[in-house]
């Protein structure tokens, strides 16, 4: 596999602000890459340096193995879906996705061709005469997808594409892009902060924390054997157990993180805990249990007997299932 | 529930009782939103309609009255006589030179206007914001005239401006300038060229804040899309800055275009003594006393003006709006 896109001890400061610090990361072509982490993680940056919309402070960029400092965004084949779709409003759909096109002097009807087809690969056949500000949200998301894509780019950055739509619409959108990644083999960047999105789409995922990168994996790696207590808590809600704890059921002073379908009851064995709350969630139920002070989530199959709230439970767990993290963070 | 039936205060648990005169207009307007309408557009609508655009037209009928050439008298009588001595060639010269100056003086405000609208827009923010506001509004605030003398001197002979050239050893270039026909003279403050300087100087605000208006609502995405799809900065500008700015252009150059248009001031004080309109009108109405040539004089800037505002439209000026 070939490396798209290469950082090596790249910064990006603003003033005292380190926006990105000192990262390495590589990034392989036809990959689904999603950066994942909270808002002002330097996930953002790290898109807008691939594009060139920002210049690293420190480090080296490599974009299929060259060197992309002082290269401008007009130079670089890489495009980029924005978080706000950016659509330009004084043209109409065709015009938008052909703006790429329609720069690199490309005839007027070789232009429409090939928008006609950009539209029909986001199953927007037909919308090319309409305006932007007649579409709704999920509709622009599909323009600004066509846009970026007409340009065969080697590249496809997406800036939390999806943040904006609505569940159902998230959920089918998510499907689409995946799709539609495996039949391009375009190496896509997917920045994000729903953690359930990068796990679900992403072939590997970073996650971001403080302008560094906490730990870069597969989703399964990310979700069973987070490296740090922020990676635990970030994707997917673990429970993370601190070393006092851990000490005493598993003989090592660490953190440890147990994710929280691992939980079950038992008849006997085990440990007591009372039940805090419960949270019916449809097809599960997460039981927000008490452990000697120690707030532990289990999530249940909805079918079980499950016990009220205020009752005193026993819960036991595979010991295999108990990760032990390197990172004490 | 202890409202007491057929009481006239009804007591009530739920609704706040709201007493008073203020009170009651304040539910009558809430429930008939359209009469509060009519009450505070009344005023204003009697004004522009009456007193306003009712003296317009009333001085532009008398733009088909005609002046008995013997007695000086008016000749209140329908003819377009009037209207064909603008065709005169002394008079076509004074519109022609009018509508270049204006064309001129607009075309050189979007120019110098443009950056710096721009810069504001999409760079300064807090107290260089202000500082910008600050710095466009400041001319407006002092005395036109006051304005228009002190660049009389600038431009005089023995002006700054002559004093910099000389200090700069391009005296040369100045007098190859003032050498020109047309736009040179004695000195610029004699010459075409000064009297743009100063309507340039004169009117750039009000070509500066409508376009820094409509620049302001271009998000910034745009122009990093338009980059990152493979256009270089002179094509951004001219895919989409341009288009998208047309909105504040379109009211910036009306602005300057109709004030040139009108003015008789800046021409009078600084320039050649060739006539504009506004210097036309004044001269017709005043020690002349033909009011019907003034006011035919007068339709012709809103017929230009007209005319303008239906070519900006044509080529989609107002789309973006």
């Amino acid at each position: 596999m070939r490396t798209a896109v290469l950082f090596s001890g790249v910064s990006r400061h603003f003033g005292a602000v380190r926006a990105v610090d000192a990262i390495d990361l590589e990034i392989g072509e036809g990959e689904f890459f999603a950066m994942l982490g909270p808002s002002g993680s330097g996930k953002t940056t790290c898109l807008r340096l691939i594009a060139g919309f920002e210049q690293p402070t420190g480090g080296h960029i490599e974009i299929f193995g060259e060197t992309a400092e002082g290269v401008p965004p007009y130079r670089r084949n890489v495009n980029t879906v924005f978080q706000d779709y950016a659509l330009f409003p004084h043209l109409n759909v065709a015009d938008n996705v052909a703006y790429g096109l329609m720069i690199r002097g490309i005839g007027k009807a070789e232009r429409r061709k090939a928008a006609d087809a950009a539209l029909d690969l986001v199953q927007l056949p037909g919308y090319g005469s309409r305006r932007p500000s007649q579409l709704s949200g999920g509709q622009r998301q599909r323009v600004a997808l066509a846009r970026a894509l007409i340009n065969k780019p080697k590249v496809l950055l997406l800036d939390e594409p999806l943040g904006a739509l609505d569940l159902k619409l998230r959920e089918q959108m998510q499907e689409e892009l995946k799709s539609l990644q495996k039949s391009l083999g375009i190496t896509f960047v997917f920045v994000t902060h729903d953690q359930g999105e990068a796990l679900s789409m992403a072939d590997r995922v970073a996650v971001f924390d403080a302008g560094r990168i906490q730990q870069v994996g597969t989703p399964e790696e990310i979700y069973r054997r987070p490296r740090s207590r922020f990676v635990a808590d970030f994707v997917g809600s673990s429970n993370v157990l601190p070393p006092d704890f851990v000490a005493k059921i598993a003989g090592q002073r660490k953190w440890a993180s147990l994710r929280p379908e691992a939980l079950r009851f038992v008849e006997g064995g085990g440990h007591a805990a009372r039940v805090v709350t419960r949270s019916y969630l449809g097809g599960q139920t997460r039981v927000a249990l008490d452990l000697e002070g120690l707030r532990l989530n289990a999530l249940v199959s909805s079918t079980d007997m499950l016990p009220a709230e205020g009752a005193t439970v026993r819960v036991d767990w595979n010991g295999a299932e108990l990760h032990l993290m390197e990172d004490a963070r | 529930m202890t409202a007491v039936h057929g009481d006239a205060t009804v007591q009530s648990a739920i609704f706040r009782e709201r007493g008073g005169l203020a009170g009651s207009l304040s539910d009558i307007f809430w429930r008939n939103p359209r009469l509060l309408l009519l009450l505070m557009l009344t005023p204003p609508v009697l004004w522009l309609g009456i007193i306003y655009l009712g003296s317009l037209f009333a001085l532009l009928a008398q733009s088909f009255f005609s002046i008995d050439e013997f007695s000086g008298l008016i000749n209140r009588e329908f003819t377009l006589k009037t209207y064909g001595e603008l065709l005169i060639p002394a008079n076509l010269d004074i519109i022609f030179r009018t509508v270049l100056m204006a064309a001129a003086v607009t075309l050189a405000a979007a120019v110098v206007a443009f950056p710096v609208a721009y810069y504001a827009a999409r760079y300064a923010s807090g107290k260089w914001k202000a500082l910008f506001y600050l710095g466009v509004m400041l001319p407006l605030w002092s005395s036109y005239l006051v304005k228009v003398y002190a660049w009389k001197l600038i431009l005089a002979k023995e002006g700054i401006l002559n004093w910099f050239f000389a200090k700069l050893h391009l005296t040369w270039l100045l007098e190859a300038w003032l050498a020109l026909p047309v736009i040179g003279g004695n000195s610029l403050s004699v010459s075409y060229t000064g009297t743009f300087l100063v309507f340039l100087y004169v009117w750039l605000p009000f070509m500066v804040l409508p376009l820094q208006a409509a620049l302001e609502r271009v998000p910034a995405s745009l122009v990093e899309a338009s980059s990152d799809l493979g256009a270089t900065p002179a094509q951004t500008f001219r895919n989409v800055l341009l288009p998208l700015a047309m909105p504040g252009l379109a009211a910036g150059s009306i602005f300057t275009f109709s004030l040139t248009l009108g003015d008789y001031i800046i021409p009078q004080i600084v320039g050649s003594s060739r006539l504009f309109i506004g210097q036309a009108v004044y001269a017709h109405q005043g020690t002349a006393g033909n009011i019907p040539l003034a006011a035919a004089f007068t339709v012709v800037p809103i017929v230009i003006m007209g005319f303008y505002l239906w070519g900006a439209k044509r080529l989609g000026a107002f789309d973006a709006l």
